[in-house]
């Protein structure tokens, strides 16, 4: 992007323009600031606003066999309003979610304190020993899942061949439990640092201050530690939640029946069912569900801090 | 790491927690290159023998190496160009005060918290509607969509690491923006451009759930994994894959980290 500010002096057919141009990008700091951001803004717009838009609109067109009919209607979303499936698959697909950001955070959360204050050498080496699996392919570690818990499985040949039972147990795969588990080991990473960064920035004479003024180990947590890592908090609990909701290659590797999420649904529209406006009418409305939960989540945790502060 | 440490008592219960995080997070890892080492069609317990057929299974497959060159091909291009992408973008925001930065940088970060799968579809949607074949440049695109902002991440804290004023210095001392650039800013971003490149290849390296629905006929290695996923008798060669996948990215991570770290020393500023 340098090269736009400097390309002026090279080319100077009309250098009363050109120098006029030149002046303006030295003088104003937004000009040469939003040349730079032009690239990126132009590949998002492109890449995230135009393809958004397109699907809204398909959101509100009608699949007729192989052709898309697109006359305006709001057909597609009284189908969802009207099926209770949908309902309930979108509403338990936030509920797993939930469940695993919930799962997550408060395993994260006592790693990332322990890695910011307790590790004194070789922070380092913690933060890469836990960043190590989650490189590795997330089918992979999603099928390793399916190594610990299915028929033939870890838990189950380790038990018979310890005795404890005689035959497999089937309810360890394929139903709810084994995707919240799946979920929360495959995102352990996501939750991690971001905590841990809040925790680092907190500065130390806050706590030191604390315990001069008379409060212990647990009030100094409480009243201290834990409202200054706040922001780590959020940010992990949004990191994990947004993608998992949408996530379909959990579900239908350990989900099983019992298992699907609204992602397999969406997934299926735009595959075997073949109904790409009611797909997108169905993403729509995901993701205006999930926008507004994250927003009662940001005013509830705002509401809390301002309480506490 | 030394044990030790872990051990002594200052660490308490919170070290014994540490250490059984640390075994929930990489034991059903761990499980992948043990079955690939084991002479059975099954994965199940107990281990039959040592083999290293999955292995010659695993080389001999032609699905698997063109699938690995697709991705080694688009995860080093997407690497190029998101970081480019970011570099600039975090320049703009950490050099200049510019009005309206905050709702920019809010709508480049926008798809860290949009699921997956609706950019996916969105993407798929564009490329019909404009009559797109599908191909590894779809991929492409939808890839750069999610490194672009982790690229920009990493690139504003390095360059909110160092100091405005050498810049500055350089053209008081008459460099021109583009020497300015080559002789100063480069240098010291390059920890942070390492850093990033490594980021954004991993990411694309192992993306799934957008590739899913942008590839056409070329597919990348996780979409290879997937359709191989179905298959039993597949399996231990997928296995096989994705133990020299965890052993290369341990590497790869590793010296990114390291390289990182170092950089960011080197100036002691900010945190991670």
């Amino acid at each position: 992007m340098a090269e736009r500010v400097v390309a002026a002096p090279f080319t100077a057919p009309r250098p009363n323009l050109i120098a006029r141009i030149r002046g303006l990008f030295i003088r104003s700091e937004p000009l040469r600031g939003y040349a730079l951001l032009t690239p990126t803004l132009l590949v998002m717009v492109l890449a995230l606003a135009v393809p958004l838009a397109i699907l809204v609109a398909y959101s509100f067109w009608t699949q007729n066999y192989l052709t898309i009919d697109k006359t305006l209607t709001i057909n597609n979303y009284a189908v969802i309003a009207d099926k209770l499936m949908y309902q309930s698959l979108l509403w338990k697909s936030i509920k797993i979610s939930g469940a695993v950001t919930l799962a997550t955070v408060v395993l994260a959360y006592p790693m990332a304190y322990f890695i910011a204050f307790r590790v004194q050498k070789n922070k380092l080496v913690w933060l890469i020993l836990i960043t190590v699996p989650f490189w590795t392919s997330y089918l992979l570690r999603v099928f390793a899942w399916k190594i610990v818990l299915g028929y033939n499985g870890v838990i189950n040949s380790g038990l018979m061949s310890l005795g404890f039972i005689d035959k497999p147990l089937e309810f360890l795969l394929y139903n709810p439990f084994a995707v919240v588990l799946t979920l929360a080991h495959a995102w352990a990473a996501f939750a991690i640092l971001p905590i841990y960064v809040s925790l680092e920035k907190i500065d130390r004479s806050l706590i030191e201050a604390a315990t001069d003024l008379g409060d212990g180990p647990v009030m100094r947590f409480f009243r201290v530690t834990l409202p200054l890592s706040l922001p780590g908090v959020i940010a992990s609990s949004l990191l994990v939640f947004i993608p998992t909701v949408g996530d379909y290659v959990t579900p239908k590797l350990v989900g099983g029946t019992t298992g699907i999420m609204i992602g397999n649904i969406i997934q299926s529209m735009f595959g075997k069912a073949n109904n790409w406006p009611l797909g997108a009418a169905l993403s729509i409305y995901a993701m205006f569900a999930i926008t507004i939960l994250v927003c009662v989540f940001l005013w509830f945790t705002k509401s809390l801090r301002k309480n506490v502060a | 790491m030394s044990i030790a440490t872990v051990n002594s008592p200052r660490f308490g219960a919170l070290g014994v927690f540490a250490v059984a995080y640390l075994a929930f997070i990489y034991i059903p890892v761990l499980f992948l290159p043990l079955f690939s080492f084991n002479d059975s069609i099954y994965i199940a317990f107990p281990l039959k023998g040592f083999t290293l057929e999955w292995y010659g299974k695993m080389a001999e497959s032609k699905g698997l190496i063109t699938a690995l060159e697709n991705s080694l091909r688009l995860g080093g291009v997407v690497a190029v160009l998101s970081t480019v992408l970011g570099t600039l973008a975090a320049k703009a925001v950490t050099r200049y005060r510019l009005p309206g930065s905050g709702p920019t940088v809010a709508f480049i970060m926008l798809p860290l918290v949009i699921p997956g799968i609706i950019m996916g579809i969105a993407l798929l949607v564009l490329a019909s509607y404009l009559g797109l074949t599908l191909s590894l440049f779809t991929i492409g695109v939808g890839h750069l969509l999610i490194t672009v902002p982790f690229s920009m991440l990493v690139m504003i804290s390095r360059l909110e690491g160092f100091d405005k004023n050498l810049e500055e210095a350089s053209s008081d001392l008459g460099e021109n923006a583009w020497t300015t650039f080559w002789r100063v800013t480069f240098p010291l971003a390059i920890p942070g451009l390492i850093a990033s490149l490594l980021l954004t290849f991993t990411i694309s390296f192992d993306e799934f759930i957008l590739a899913f629905f942008l590839a056409g006929t070329e597919v990348t290695l996780p979409i290879y994994i997937w359709s191989q996923l179905r298959f039993p008798a597949k399996l231990p060669a997928v296995l096989a894959l994705g133990a020299v996948i965890l052993a290369s990215s341990f590497v790869v991570v590793t010296f990114a980290e390291w390289f990182r770290r170092r950089g960011v020393q080197i100036k002691t500023s900010s945190g991670v």
